[in-house]
């Protein structure tokens, strides 16, 4: 070989590898190696956010079962409001922190939190002290204020929301952690897991203006689904949800449910928040879309008293 | 004093001064506390002035200490502390790279006529109708313009170009922001005055500063007193000219020789220039002399053709930037009903606001929600350029007092963030044949799920259905139901705003009565 057809080949070579590289992530994203876990659903009640996670992601084989060595993680929790923790419209700081600190001792490479608030990002993120104790556990906390981290998505099959502009570290990112806060809301009677989903799309007015209940559901048909939904239900707004206006709207339930089905997820914190599950339209009609499970009775649920 | 340090300490206090002002107008990360806005501000005249005569109390006599300083020093306002006459020696210079052969200055004589009606009909009309004049030639007013409508866009562009290269690497440090823009109209008059501004201190130095603007032609008669001015050494001086070629206000009469320091806005230029050493900053007694009348200046046609052809074409760059709106499901049909226009917080009443704001617009740049926009005509010809909510563009954050802290002129009063809270703006309206739950009979209540005091809640509709109801007692107006609603192109729930504002009640808040579950319920 002459030295210079072998410099041509190994530039060759490289180029591919490196675009190899550069692609490898996303060709992981549709596909999920996780194994069988032995439980559905764990439901955890009377402990701290963070013990009861700790238990409950022991349960399920811990996060090694969900996060592989290098992977990148997103994690999405609910900061949607400018107001502090104890308001419990955001998700629990503290849990947030502690989901993080399991991704990276899964071996996660990177774990990014990110949500695109109702209120001003920059005081949402601040006040409701996710952004520090994200970092503090060394995630990124990614803005979602503008358009440009937005691209758009088809939604096959989707009855009336057929295609969204979904952020982009959802496409990027290898496991997708849902966290939200359970709290009442004022027209579809509950937000959690399904619902906390308006936070990764550009246009949410879409949604208000589309049949809300509908494109909640429709919305679960994209492909990438969360590998675990983990709902707070420590203090729960029961009532003027989802923003709430003073701590007379909290009960404290000290729970927490962790299932990677997300109908299952909602159908149980429905039952928390005490609220008829068939009131709450997108819940069953994203379990007659076949995209989850929502008769509880059905499922093997470890359930856990602290 | 001959030192040309005198030349350069000018240079690095007016770099300070105007670099200060330039990160609180473009300070598009409200990373600086209002406290240390408010030490730039406390010395910039008109604001000041206002502030007094609004106030009548001793905490703002900035306005004083300007006209002390000038009676001491001369203009040195106008060279040291004002960041539009810093801006246009900034020009000035500019200029003077692209045209060094050809410009020159030279001594031209004043435009009394020009400057000291203008002064006139400022004061008259100040003190008789209103703000009108003094909100458009408000030199700080004028800068606070320039750099809401024009300089912070373009550094939030710089920004996003930088944003987007770090994104590339995975780093989320500088985050995207959309430029929203303004009224199309509402470009006008910022986009005329950077025209005149910008192609005079290209050409001819401080002569916006000595024909048209009130604050100098009001210090520059103070000036005629002050204690310390330049002067010249007539043993030493060669009459070689150069002096009177550099000097940027054209106030240099080399074959007196005198200086008229009505016009001299101390910039110690000429100190440094003067190769014999015959010019000095120091103690002058005061001597009259005559003025040599000169040829006037000439060529301005090409400006005016310039300032149409950007007026068109500016402001069209940036609406394009626009966000997309929604698209609706069916066209909503029944018109909102806006009595009055929505004014910000701290403003009292619309017809106080409109009688103490100059349209300096370092609320409007300030707000982090962007709901203050520039007004067009909602308040009539006086309002001009004063901000006005826009709920269309943002709506007011329930924790933000931002505008009301940092306002220069006490056009907006502070308010503490609990009186702010019970300051009701406007009352909510709602249309119910415009809400999506009417006329879709889908569910929707965006706008229960933006009112911070539940002014705006549901009640059972048909079925399963929940359809807003209002109480404006709670209301506070501000106007994140409006903004939230996607009913387009009329609303199917506004504000309208209290032309007085008053005071909201207290939401009442009572403890929820569901028990906390001691068992799974599932």
């Amino acid at each position: 070989m002459k030295r210079r057809d072998f410099l041509k080949t190994s530039a060759g070579a490289g180029l591919a590898a490196g675009a190899a590289f550069s692609l490898g992530g996303y060709g992981k994203l549709w596909s999920s190696t996780n194994p069988l876990p032995k439980y559905d659903m764990i439901a955890l009640m009377g402990g701290e956010p963070e013990a009861m996670f700790d238990l409950g992601i022991q349960e399920l084989g811990g996060m090694g079962a969900f996060v592989q060595k290098g992977q990148k993680v997103l994690i999405k929790p609910n900061i949607g409001w400018d107001v502090t923790p104890e308001l419990a419209a955001n998700t629990n700081p503290m849990l947030i922190k502690r989901i993080i600190e399991h991704c990276f001792k899964a071996g996660a490479k990177e774990v990014y939190v990110f949500d695109h608030t109702c209120d001003n990002w920059v005081n949402c993120y601040k006040t409701s002290g996710i952004e520090k104790a994200a970092k503090s556990a060394g995630a990124k906390v990614v803005p979602g204020n503008s358009e440009s981290y937005y691209h758009e998505i088809e939604i096959p099959g989707g009855v009336k929301l057929k295609s969204a502009k979904v952020h982009e570290l959802l496409l990027e990112t290898d496991v997708f952690i849902n966290v939200p806060i359970l709290k009442d809301h004022d027209s579809t009677r509950m937000t959690c897991s399904l619902k906390n989903m308006m936070g990764v799309v550009w246009d949410r007015q879409y949604w208000h203006a589309n049949n809300l209940n509908q494109c909640i559901a429709d919305y679960a048909l994209f492909e990438k689904k969360p590998a675990l939904n983990v709902v707070d239900c420590y203090n729960v707004m029961v009532k003027h949800g989802p923003q709430g206006v003073s701590k007379e709207d909290l009960v404290q339930m000290k729970s927490q449910i962790i299932a990677s089905d997300w109908v299952a997820a909602d159908a149980a914190a429905a039952k928390m928040l005490g609220v008829p599950t068939e009131r709450i339209e997108y819940i069953s009609i994203a379990h007659k879309m076949g995209l989850g499970n929502m008769k509880l009775d059905t499922l093997n649920i470890k359930r856990i008293k602290m | 004093m001959r030192s040309p340090l005198l030349r350069k300490f000018r240079i690095l206090f007016a770099s300070v001064v105007f670099i200060g002002f330039f990160i609180v107008f473009a300070d598009f990360k409200s990373i600086i506390p209002v406290k240390y806005l408010n030490i730039l501000l406390y010395l910039q005249f008109v604001p000041s002035a206002l502030k007094y005569f609004d106030l009548k109390s001793m905490v703002s006599v900035g306005f004083i200490v300007v006209i002390l300083l000038t009676l001491l020093s001369g203009r040195t306002y106008c060279s040291f502390l004002c960041p539009l006459g810093i801006g246009q020696d900034l020009f000035s210079r500019i200029g003077g790279r692209i045209r060094r052969k050809f410009r020159r200055y030279g001594f031209k004589k004043t435009h009394t006529v020009i400057r000291y009606t203008l002064l006139a009909a400022t004061l008259i009309v100040t003190m008789i109708w209103g703000l009108y004049l003094l909100t458009l030639l408000d030199p700080y007013s004028i800068f606070g313009r320039f750099m809401t409508y024009f300089g912070k866009p373009a550094v939030i562009e710089i920004n996003n170009f930088i944003a987007g290269i770090l994104h590339k690497f995975d780093v989320y440090s500088l985050d995207h922001i959309t430029i929203t823009g303004f009224k199309l109209l509402a470009y006008s008059v910022p986009a005329a005055f950077f025209l005149l501004i910008g192609s005079l201190s290209l050409a001819k130095g401080r002569l916006y500063c000595n024909m048209i603007c009130p604050v100098g032609t009001l210090l520059g008669l103070f000036s005629k007193v002050s204690v310390l001015r330049i002067k010249f050494d007539e043993s030493k001086c060669t009459r070689c000219g150069r002096c009177s070629l550099g000097c940027k206000s054209s106030c240099i009469d080399f074959l007196q020789p005198n200086v008229d320091v009505s016009r001299c806005v101390d910039c110690f230029n000429c100190i440094d220039i003067c190769p014999e050493k015959a010019l000095s900053y120091g103690f002058v007694k005061i001597k009259r002399k005559s003025e040599a009348p000169k040829p006037a200046d000439t060529d301005k046609r090409k400006f005016i053709a310039g300032t149409i052809l950007l007026l068109l074409g500016l402001p069209q760059l940036l609406r394009a930037q626009d966000k997309k709106a929604p698209v609706p499901k069916k066209a909503s049909t029944v018109r909102e009903n806006k009595t009055s226009p929505v004014c910000p917080p701290g403003a009292g009443s619309i017809s106080d606001f409109n009688k103490e704001c100059t349209a300096c617009s370092l609320c409007i740049t300030i707000c982090p929600n962007k709901v203050l926009q520039p007004a067009w005509v909602e308040y009539g010809i006086a309002g001009m350029m004063q901000p006005v909510m826009n709920y269309h563009k943002g709506f007011c954050a329930y924790n933000c007092t931002k505008c009301t802290d940092i306002c220069p002129t006490y056009a907006l009063r502070p308010l503490a963030l609990e009186a702010k809270k019970l300051t009701q703006l406007g009352k909510v309206n709602f249309i119910k044949d415009n809400c999506i739950v009417k006329t879709e009979k889908t569910a929707c209540g965006a706008c229960s799920e933006a009112c911070p005091t539940k002014a705006v809640y549901m009640i059972p509709y048909e079925g399963n259905l929940l359809i807003p109801e209002t109480n404006t007692e709670i209301c506070i107006g501000c106007g994140h139901c409006e903004f939230a609603c996607p009913v387009t192109p009329y609303k199917a729930i506004y504000v309208d705003g209290n032309p007085v504002h008053l005071a909201a009640k207290k939401p009442v808040n009572v403890q929820s009565d569901k028990p906390a579950p001691s068992e799974f319920p599932f």
